[in-house]
């Protein structure tokens, strides 16, 4: 008697998230099953990459990290461009990293115009985030929303503290919302459920679960975003049924595994390959527990990547 | 497993003889199937009985040892798909691929990176578990001398690889008190090759082209009274493996499906010539679902990840996240030793204490109770604040062990420092230290060298 595979059949579905407009548009989500068991259901949207870009250039990256982009990082519209050009990413996401009030303090206005002038120089969709200080990042967010009104970009960080300014604007001008919440199922669906009462349609938004990189915290990230999908998908909830994206390239490459060498840690082997495999493989995890779209930074560890997702789910 | 408890009361003596410790056969049979108690403590259960009960009580994925003595390794008893549900329970073994064409130089340095790469993390010691040994030769006197050899080089765990009978029971005789797995019994040889398992007795893998083929071949081994079993579909394509690794999973557990019911070996090695992309299939079977995994090389820079990344996924989730409040001691600090502040969340203190412990300065590093709060949120919801670290940092003891009163506080919270200098009070001085705690080390080397 022939063995009858045993599938998963869930009644709930992601719904599709659609960033950009007219000829630059990025679907994600879409999917009713697990990741990867093509077997189980259906993935209109495959998980999607995009490549990061900073408003100044960065001090302490790993030189390994640096050297793709050595030539542009002073300017980030030229930066944008290799990430698309050169590395064909799939979306850009913007860091206005300067706008730190603890940093540089760059203003709003400043932040929204170069927002603007990246988005107008790529040819793929948009992804706009701020230096992480809650306060500052609703009023930068609010001003991009403005700037570049009509684009339909990706817009964050929304959290807890700014979400009702974040989402005002990407209501008002016609933007996603990219929504962050502290590692924890409960509060990221209570983000959710405040943005929707806000009146942000649930298919403009992309949740962030707060991503640790492997060997910080991967695993929390892993399996909260495992019961996200799997509440989304077996329990039906509405409230859950909203692709997840993970901004992970910040963390992986902070660990002292991407960044220190071989001198200063003669067991960890070579430091260049290192650093991309800590990043592919972090990538790697988020694909397996759920993730839509990965913010990446080493052009090699994206090929690997996508060649993962690709064999995955297209059997390449 | 599977049975309720008026199954198993059916089987028990129903003498009430309460020697189990229980007032009832009935009540012991009810905890019997709860999980909760042992059979052992029934003194007149049958052996036919014990039999029954023992068959029902697997787990459902059988649980397989290779390799003996301190170098024993365990696979298979996995009883979720999910990691959150419970917790994965025994972490797949790492091998390395030896063949009986390689010369000895490079038989000897591919063992030695067996024997000696490890990596220390969160005070455990992180290896690969097991040399794969094949008979790329075909030729079955080159395969037991390798056999040989390898057992003269490390103590580590073996898998035998050959379908080869005659190379398969030459390398298994001189391999058998390692308790090696014999791979692989195929359609075409899986009576020899049971046998032989059988008459070493040691575990065998059953190797098929697709999973129906496979469930035949688990049956014939089981049919022969074989029960260590390893199975191997054959798939070397991702997305194929990814799918037969599902359904194996979801079978045993759910539908309690005997004959998939084996820990599965997986071939990175066989799957790519990309190094680097053979460290991420291992990574992705370890995730979902392998019980071995067999790699063409151990590179450091390929182990410290995917060690890590076993670590991580096998991490019980249900232990807490949050720490013990308290002075912790790192790389043995003594009186003059800085001392450094941070929250209980967890996360906040492996980063922290990882970091601390790779500067090699040796530190104390009081960890404050801020309910699981990493630092700048125990720091906004009001909980890592002056006055409520300043009567911890007094009632912890710090005082009694160090000689000076210098406080290195997370470079997020310096806007608290005057106020806490003042809370503290006496000589106590705060340091601002890093924002980042990928920073301390440079940051403690720099703080030590001053004194």
């Amino acid at each position: 008697m022939a063995f009858t595979p045993p599938l998963e059949k869930y009644a709930g579905k992601i719904r599709e998230v659609v960033i950009g407009k007219g000829d630059k548009v990025v679907k994600l989500g879409g999917h009713n099953a697990m990741p990867g068991c093509i077997f189980d259901g259906d993935f209109p949207n495959l998980p999607k990459i995009a490549l990061e870009v900073f408003d100044s250039a960065p001090e302490d990256w790993a030189p390994e990290a640096i050297k793709p982009y050595e030539d542009v990082v002073n300017d980030p519209v030229a930066w944008a461009k290799k990430a698309v050009d050169v590395y064909n990413a799939e979306l850009v996401c913007l860091h206005l990293k300067s706008t730190d009030p603890n940093g540089e303090n760059v203003g709003a206005d400043e932040a929204a115009q170069l927002a603007k002038k990246v988005s107008d120089s790529i040819s793929v969709p948009l992804i706009v985030l701020g230096s992480g200080n809650a306060e500052k990042d609703g009023e930068v967010a609010a001003k991009v929303c403005e700037v570049c009104a009509g684009q339909n970009l990706l817009v964050g960080l929304a959290v807890e503290d700014n979400y009702k300014k974040i989402g005002a604007a990407a209501i008002g001008y016609g933007h996603c919302v990219a929504a962050q919440s502290p590692i924890d199922v409960n509060l990221a669906k209570q983000l959710n459920i405040l943005l929707d009462n806000l009146g942000v349609p649930l298919d403009k938004i992309v949740m962030e679960p707060s991503t640790g990189a492997l060997g910080y915290g991967i695993e929390y990230t892993y399996s909260v975003m495992e019961r996200i999908e799997l509440a989304a998908l077996s329990q039906n909830d509405d409230k859950m049924q909203l692709p997840i994206m993970n901004i992970m390239a910040v963390e992986t490459w902070k660990t002292r595994e991407a960044k220190l060498d071989v001198d200063a840690e003669p067991t960890f082997g070579d430091l260049s390959k290192r650093g991309i495999l800590w990043e592919a493989m972090t990538a790697v995890d988020l694909i397996l527990s759920g993730t839509s779209l990965l913010i990446m930074r080493h052009p090699e560890a994206v090929r690997l990547t996508k060649e993962i997702i690709e064999e995955l789910y297209l059997g390449k | 497993m599977g049975l309720t408890g008026i199954q198993i009361y059916k089987l028990l003596p129903k003498t009430n003889c309460k020697e189990c410790g229980e007032p009832t056969c009935l009540a012991f049979a009810m905890k019997l199937a709860a999980g909760k108690a042992e059979l052992a403590k029934c003194p007149y259960v049958s052996d036919e009985a014990k039999e029954q009960l023992s068959e029902a009580s697997a787990p459902p994925i059988r649980g397989i040892t290779l390799g003996t003595g301190e170098n024993a390794f365990k696979i298979g008893e996995e009883v979720v798909l999910y990691r959150h549900e419970k917790t994965f329970v025994n972490q797949p073994g790492y091998g390395i691929l030896i063949t009986d064409t390689m010369d000895d130089t490079e038989v000897e340095a591919k063992i030695k990176r067996l024997n000696e790469m490890f990596f220390e993390r969160v005070g455990l010691t992180l290896t690969a578990d097991f040399a794969a040994l094949k008979n790329e030769s075909g030729d079955p006197s080159k395969f037991e001398s390798l056999t040989q050899k390898v057992m003269g080089l490390t103590q580590k765990a073996l898998v035998l690889i050959s379908e080869n009978v005659d190379a398969l029971s030459a390398a298994g005789k001189v391999a058998k008190d390692r308790r090696p797995l014999l791979y692989a019994a195929t359609k075409e040889n899986a009576d020899q090759v049971g046998a032989l398992a059988k008459e070493l007795g040691v575990p065998v893998a059953a190797k098929a082209n697709g999973l129906d083929e496979l469930i035949e071949l688990s049956e014939k081994l089981t049919s022969i009274g074989l029960k260590d079993i390893v199975l191997d579909p054959g798939n070397r394509k991702l997305k194929d493996l990814y799918a037969d690794l599902h359904f194996h999973r979801r079978a045993a557990l759910k539908d309690k499906f005997k004959p998939l019911g084996f820990p599965f070996i997986t071939f990175p090695n066989e799957m790519t010539d990309d190094p680097m992309k053979e460290a991420l299939y291992a990574a992705i079977f370890v995730a979902k679902y392998a019980g071995l995994i067999v790699l063409s090389d151990l590179d450091a820079h390929r182990m410290l990840p995917l060690t890590v990344q076993r670590l991580n996924i096998y991490t019980d989730p249900q232990r807490p996240m949050i720490m013990e409040q308290g002075i912790y001691e790192i790389n043995k600090p003594d009186k003059s030793s800085p001392v450094l502040l941070t929250t209980n969340f967890a996360l906040t203190y492996f980063i922290v204490s990882a970091e601390i412990e790779a500067s090699r300065v040796p530190s104390w590093l009081l960890v404050m109770d801020t309910e699981g709060l990493s630092v700048l949120t125990a720091w906004s919801a009001g909980k890592f604040v002056a006055d409520a670290i300043a009567p911890f940092v007094k009632k912890s003891g710090i005082e009694e062990k160090v000689d000076h009163r210098n406080i290195i506080i997370p470079g997020y919270v310096a806007q608290i420092s005057g106020e806490l200098e003042e809370e503290l009070g006496g000589d106590w001085k705060v340091v601002l230290g890093t924002r980042e705690a990928s920073d301390i080390p440079a940051f403690l080397r720099t703080y030590a060298s001053k004194g």
